[in-house]
């Protein structure tokens, strides 16, 4: 049973929700939609659900027009990023409310309850108010809730983006296992995020948006080795990756007065207006390499990131330790330049290390 | 400092207490007083100032045949426009109050907002300048001087407080609770039932809350639009008032009206502070 879309487009004011967005979803997959806030995500995921109709375009599910069919009679399953839970219920009749809106036996949603209670890791919180849980918990809620009814359809719209770090990494283990435990067998499995590390880690077929823009569409080794333009590498990077305009003259990378040998397959490229791309995980200081200025310097988790300037280019680099730089300090680096991407003036992709479109 | 400010805290309770507190009690002993005690100077105590007797309460139960004003069918009367209007107004306004909340509408230049300020609007303009065209309409359908007609009138007034204060409540209940109510299998109509409204009871409770006040003291409306056939208790009350103010049975009525609000802003009050949103969107 597949999705198909052809060509959405949603446009309720002067700006594209979604612009002539196309995809082919089959069953038993996971589906990442990966997009800056604002790129479409949500609003791509509600038109999935029913709860917008695009001004045009078609979906088929099933070989059936979906469009025609209301919400209610869809059978898709969504977790909104903030806590969407029936404050008026408590935990278990929140699960058990789209069972009983199928009219099921007491008998069968007392047992399925249970069942995605277990799953969810909620097991004794039953008679729980809403109201009485944690974030986190709240979140567990309407997972087993999209659980329960064994939707054809699992939309997850930023599932974690609310919760704290420590329960972010938690919940998305248990979403791996999940997902892997052959609940997705016959399910669509959708899952938004803003996240590049959580579309990596998910690891499934990741669609990439912008201004309602499908961008690239592929695996997510895929998307991350082989961006196939700036705004996807910008995108699918976090931080997002360094872009220098650089020139390549007689096989070497020049700019600001720093002069590196090009790698070969970025020899071959000479045009103007050529953008080096680096990721910020590609940049290591070295006593002999390039002077550069401290802008910012900030911890996060384990590792520092640091702001740098030089001239008209600005780069961000993360170390893999806590270390503690001043504002204005001098640093020293060096590019791992083999490992640099190069774009077209357009944007395009015009070379990669991992041998996309190698020029 | 502290005891400075625990002793200003205390005082204004205790000023303010006696500020409502005492026109209750004035009108408590009032009530039990004959022409004499009245009279006779300023008296507080019963059976120590003045021997207390029913003789106002008397009055009024007593038929006018018997020098009496018998209020209980104005009474009744008052109770049950007051509760059918307020029932129908707070139904009908709650339902166009989550279509405005939800929905948009647009006819021409006239929105969402502007339909309902449409509503308030009908709050805003003076009472005398309804009290014509509604003479006039109630005539012309033949419902002046009826029970039918005061509902009718009573429920143009009080539903935009229903409309006005339920938008208001619905704007803040989370459009993502409808959506996944949808999404769970309900059709618009079971979403709005079985999810928006039982969120929305301390709103409902308000909204009912300020419709029976306000139709149970209409005065203006309950005096122009009524005869002989029928009578609120507004009306009756000010028609005890004859050459000899007696303010015995003045005050007994007084307190024997404003009884059912006191019981309805106690029962409120327990629901009031129990329901919240609170947990819908952390």
């Amino acid at each position: 049973m597949d999705l198909v879309a052809n060509n959405l487009s949603y446009k309720p004011d002067d700006q594209y929700y979604l612009n002539e967005v196309s995809f082919n979803f089959k069953e038993g997959n996971l589906y990442t939609i990966l997009g800056r806030t604002l790129s479409g995500k949500t609003t791509l995921l509600k038109t999935i659900a029913g709860l917008l109709t695009p001004d045009s375009g078609e979906i088929e599910f099933d070989g059936k027009n979906f469009l025609k069919v209301p919400v209610w009679e869809r059978n898709v399953a969504m977790v909104y990023q903030q806590f969407i839970n029936y404050p008026h219920l408590n935990v278990f009749e929140n699960i058990a409310f789209p069972l009983k809106q199928r009219k099921i036996d007491q008998s069968v949603i007392n047992e399925k309850v249970m069942d995605a209670l277990k799953s969810v890791g909620l097991v004794g919180f039953e008679n729980r108010k809403i109201q009485e849980l944690s974030g986190g918990q709240q979140q567990r809620v309407s997972l087993a809730r999209s659980l329960v009814k064994n939707a054809k359809i699992l939309l997850l719209d930023e599932p974690l983006v609310n919760l704290d770090y420590k329960l972010r990494e938690q919940l998305r283990e248990e979403f791996k296992n999940l997902f892997s435990k052959g609940l997705a067998d016959e399910t669509i499995l959708i899952y938004s995020t803003t996240d590049p590390r959580e579309t990596m880690e998910l690891n499934g077929e990741v669609i990439v948006l912008d201004e309602g823009k499908v961008l690239q569409v592929g695996p997510a080794k895929e998307i991350f080795e082989n961006p196939n333009s700036l705004k996807v590498a910008e995108i699918s990077n976090d931080p997002p990756m360094n872009i220098i305009e650089a020139k390549i003259l007689d096989n070497h990378i020049k700019f600001e007065g720093i002069d590196v040998e090009a790698p070969q397959h970025l020899s071959k490229l000479t045009e103007d207006g050529l953008k080096i791309g680096l990721r910020s995980s590609d940049i290591e200081l070295n006593e002999n390499g390039h002077e550069f200025e401290v802008e910012l310097a900030e911890i996060s988790g384990s590792e520092t990131l640091l702001h740098l300037k030089r001239g008209n280019t600005k780069i961000i680099v993360s170390i893999e330790e806590v270390l503690n730089f001043k504002i204005h300090d001098k640093v020293k680096i060096n590019f791992k330049i083999n490992r640099a991407y190069a774009f077209h003036a357009n944007g395009k992709l015009a070379s990669s290390p991992f041998g996309g479109l190698n020029g | 400092m502290n005891k400075l400010y625990i002793f200003l805290k205390y005082f204004f309770i205790v000023v303010w207490t006696v500020f409502v507190v005492a026109p209750f009690l004035w009108a408590l002993t009032t009530s039990f007083k004959d022409f004499q005690s009245v009279n006779g100077g300023v008296t507080y105590i019963p059976w120590v100032d003045f021997e207390p007797n029913l003789e106002g309460w008397k009055v009024l139960i007593k038929s006018p045949a018997k020098g009496g004003v018998d209020i209980i069918e104005p009474y009744f009367n008052s109770l049950f426009v007051t509760c059918t209007a307020s029932l129908i107004s707070i139904i009908l306004g709650t339902l166009s109050a989550y279509a405005l909340s939800r929905y948009t509408f647009k006819a021409g230049f006239v929105k969402n907002n502007d339909i309902t300020f449409f509503f308030i609007s009908q709050r805003i303009m003076p009472p005398i300048v309804l009290s014509i065209p509604f003479f006039l309409f109630l005539s012309s359908i033949n419902l002046l001087d009826s029970l039918t007609g005061l509902i009718v009138v009573y429920i143009v007034l009080l539903m935009p407080i229903a409309v006005w204060i339920m938008v208001d409540f619905f704007n803040k209940v989370p459009r993502e609770i409808d959506e996944t109510a949808l999404i769970d299998g309900c059709n618009p109509y079971q979403a709005f039932l079985k999810v928006v409204l039982p969120n929305s009871i301390p709103g409902l409770i308000v909204a009912g809350m300020f419709c029976i006040i306000f139709g149970w003291i209409d005065f203006f409306f309950a005096f122009i639009l009524t005869f002989t056939e029928v009578q609120l208790l507004p009306v009756k009350i000010v028609a005890l008032n004859s050459s000899v103010t007696p303010w015995w049975s003045l005050s007994a009525s007084a307190l024997v009206s404003v009884a059912p609000l006191i019981i309805v802003a106690f029962i409120v009050e327990r629901y009031l502070s129990k329901g919240n949103l609170s947990g819908a969107i952390k």
